[in-house]
């Protein structure tokens, strides 16, 4: 576009505003989710760990199926058990692992000091019950106010994140919204009970670009305006560059990547996170085939031995079909699962990288 | 390919041969004229009462003019709702126009009837947004790709043979990346990007000449994404083929297209080149459109410009130009009347053809788009929004005039 700017220091900023967050909120560790079903056992979360600061922003990047829904779900603890099972792992939010948790403490953090904001606007809306009703049912669960009280708080809730008028609103039902507008409930919902995290579940990827444009907009000023953490869940690498700090790429239930955004996003060390950048369609890419990653993502029921991308990698040799790496570290939140990244390899890697420098300008 | 109405393919299972239009940077776009949409109106009406008598149209495609030249792909761009899809359906004659005219190479399409409508539907295929959606489930994939066959058999092509269909659709799963024994298995067991390649053979196997794609990639990842939009590129080059590309994910379509076309409410406001479109937009829709999306390059800091509230409904239009209610130049400008009370004509601007219908396109300008930019950053946060009444007398008639569709 004509009015963007190159900002190169844009790295040190995002230096110094992680300088100025807190403490490790939420630690996930090692997290296994899987799901018994008919044909087998699904590990939709196999081995995720990754940790959010107070304040911080934290994208989970990954394409459908990767497991970061489930993710996020059970970080809720949304998660049917069963089918669904925690088979492993710890998610410590302030201290306390969750998964240790009585359902009635839980359920004090849960749409509390955690709260979560999800994909599809028209469908976790009820649609039987005023959005006045619906954000106060939150507030009474949290908060020790009466009826007028939580009227109070929901009705700021909207003015909060925008919304005109909002004691009309308040007595309105979801059909009576447009998608956009019922986005911005989900995030006064969201805020209603001040949480210490947000997590964000595709906000963004059933609306238009220029509504989508809103209401990034408005949760990056909720986010700031309040400090409470974010964990953004998306597949668009556009939107990651632009709301969060950090991100944490997934794929087949694994974290395979971490690091800032300028880390990741221009220079990936892991082969899958450079497919999907080079695979984004662009004006300087006009007139040249794709890069494309070939084939599909691995049946979750046949998983391949050694590591999880190694049949559609285009650099992968002997050593990556006979064993999986572990998330290697390469500097302070910086990691990657690749044995590119070993120091055995490191001809590889030089290769690797040779053949980046002209893609990625 | 030969240009009379009602050719056929010669022979099943033979695949034409590329033309000479090789070069893909800039060698599209100066192809003639194939279909030529002039004043077209395409409104649905809106009952009410016990009569069921009509109150009042939802206009989707509201007197759209413009050209698509054979060989090139032509994107469409808007949001949901704009009437991109509408306008390629009834171009296909799938839905029933109001009125105007759309010719595909010389003949008049909407007046087609009886036979040389159905040798008319031959030539023009679409391929659908959802590869779910759009396969049925029972039918194994050589009846999905060989219905359409038996449709056009002729005695000539011999479609009537189940053997020689077969052959055919065979062919062209290879031809779209699949493997010739697939023809007996069925939708679920493919993955999405499966599917959407079994839509575009289903396509491909009546030898088009142009085909509607309708969101072809959306609901893909972008790693199948981008193998589907490689596929669509080699068969445009393979089959001489001619694309109307609609699409709301904007690089995307920049990345296809040759010329761009992009819709606000039931209308073109802008069309012209790719490049020139994307790095010169004229209209101040399709420049807020642009800066919307987000850019994968954490380096960039884009300004973005946020437009306020919802698209209007296209069954109450904003009177004047229908994006007034939203724009930001009519705010800069001090709300010109005219905008309020005179749709702007689709209008050329430069000697490229460049052309989009706003009355002041001559006044985008980058210091302008930087003032409002540089204004939004101020009151982004208290920015309020409202899209179903008119807000206070206070608030004047910045987001007035969104009539919801229920009242």
């Amino acid at each position: 576009m004509t009015e963007a700017t190159v900002e190169t220091t844009a790295t040190s900023a995002a230096r110094e505003r992680r300088a100025g967050v807190g403490d490790v909120l939420l630690d996930v560790r090692d997290l296994r989710t899987y799901f018994h079903v008919m044909d087998g056992t699904v590990k939709a979360v196999d081995g995720v760990s990754f940790s959010i600061r107070k304040g911080g922003r934290l994208a989970l990047v990954g394409e459908s199926g990767c497991g970061k829904s489930v993710t996020a779900l059970s970080i809720m603890q949304l998660i049917d058990i069963p089918p669904g099972e925690f088979a492993g792992g710890e998610i410590i939010f302030d201290g306390v692992d969750l998964l240790k948790l009585k359902t009635s403490a839980l359920r004090k953090i849960r749409g509390g000091e955690i709260a979560m904001i999800f994909q599809e606007p028209m469908t976790s809306l009820n649609p039987v019950m005023s959005v006045g009703d619906q954000i106060m049912e939150a507030v009474l669960l949290h908060h020790k106010v009466d009826k007028k009280g939580a009227l109070a708080i929901a009705t700021q809730a909207l003015r909060d994140v925008g919304v005109a008028d909002p004691t009309r609103r308040v007595r309105q039902y979801p059909h009576e919204l447009s998608g956009g507008m019922r986005q911005r409930i989900m995030i006064a919902m969201a805020l209603s009970c001040d949480p210490k995290l947000i997590i964000a579940d595709e906000p963004t990827t059933a609306l238009d670009v220029t509504i989508q444009r809103q209401i990034l907009e408005l949760i990056k000023a909720v986010q700031e305006r309040t400090g409470a953490a974010l964990l953004l869940i998306t597949h668009d690498l556009g939107v990651v560059a632009e709301t969060v700090d950090d991100v944490a790429v997934m794929y087949a239930g694994r974290v395979v990547e971490t690091g800032t955004v300028e880390e990741v996003l221009l220079h990936p060390k892991m082969p899958y996170t450079r497919g999907l950048l080079e695979s984004i369609p662009s004006q300087a890419k006009r007139g040249q085939r794709l890069s494309a990653i070939k084939g599909s993502v691995p049946n979750p029921f046949r998983m391949p031995n050694g590591c999880k991308f190694e049949p559609r990698c285009p650099y992968a040799w002997e050593t990556c079909s006979e064993s999986e790496p572990e998330l290697i570290q390469l500097g302070p939140d910086r990691t990657a699962r690749c044995w590119l990244n070993d120091k055995r390899f490191h001809d590889r890697l030089a290769e690797y990288e040779a053949s980046m420098s002209g893609g990625r300008a | 390919m030969t240009a009379e109405a009602g050719a056929t393919e010669p022979v099943s299972g033979e695949v034409r041969k590329s033309g000479p239009s090789g070069q893909q940077e800039s060698g599209h776009g100066g192809g003639k004229t194939l279909v030529q949409i002039t004043n077209l109106k395409t409104y649905y009406p809106i009952r009410a009462g016990i009569l069921r008598r009509v109150v009042g149209n939802v206009r989707a495609v509201d007197d759209v003019t413009f050209e698509i030249r054979r060989g090139e792909v032509f994107g469409l761009v808007g949001e949901s709702g704009c009437g991109k899809t509408t306008l390629g359906r009834t171009l296909l004659r799938l839905e029933q126009p109001t009125a105007g005219k759309a010719e595909f190479d010389g003949t008049d399409v909407l007046s087609l009837k009886g036979k040389r409508l159905k040798d008319m539907r031959r030539r023009m295929q679409v391929i659908f947004q959802d590869p779910v959606g759009s396969l049925n489930p029972r039918m194994p994939v050589s009846d999905l790709i060989g219905e359409g066959l038996l449709a056009q058999a002729t005695p000539e092509n011999g479609w009537h043979n189940r053997k020689i269909r077969d052959k055919r659709v065979a062919d062209y799963l290879e031809e779209v990346g699949l493997r010739r024994e697939y023809t007996r298995r069925y939708p679920h067991e493919f993955s999405g990007g499966q599917r959407q390649r079994i839509g575009i053979a289903r396509a491909l196997a009546l030898a088009p000449e142009f085909i509607f794609a309708d969101e072809p990639v959306s609901a893909l990842d972008v790693s199948i994404q981008s193998q589907v939009l490689n596929l669509l590129l080699d068969l445009r080059e393979r089959f001489d083929l001619t694309y109307l590309f609609v699409a709301h994910n904007l690089s995307v379509v920049q990345y296809i297209s040759d010329r761009v076309g992009v819709m606000y409410l039931g209308k073109l406001v802008e069309v012209a080149d790719v490049g020139e479109l994307y790095a010169n937009p004229r209209h101040p829709y399709s420049v807020a459109l642009l800066s919307a999306v987000p850019d994968p390059d954490p380096r960039v800091r884009k300004r973005h410009l946020v437009l306020k509230g919802d698209v209007p409904s296209p069954a109450a239009p904003p009177s004047g130009c229908r994006f007034h209610t939203r724009c930001w130049l009519y705010e800069q400008l001090g709300r010109p009347e005219q905008c309020s009370t005179q749709d702007p004509e689709l209008r050329v601007l430069n000697p490229t053809g460049h052309r989009a219908a706003c009355h002041f396109a001559e006044r985008v300008s980058e210091p302008a788009i930087a003032e409002t930019a540089a204004q939004q950053d101020v009151v982004a946060t208290a920015e309020v929004v409202d899209e179903a009444e008119p807000p206070a007398a206070d608030d004047g008639a910045s987001t007035s005039s969104e009539a919801p569709l229920a009242n």
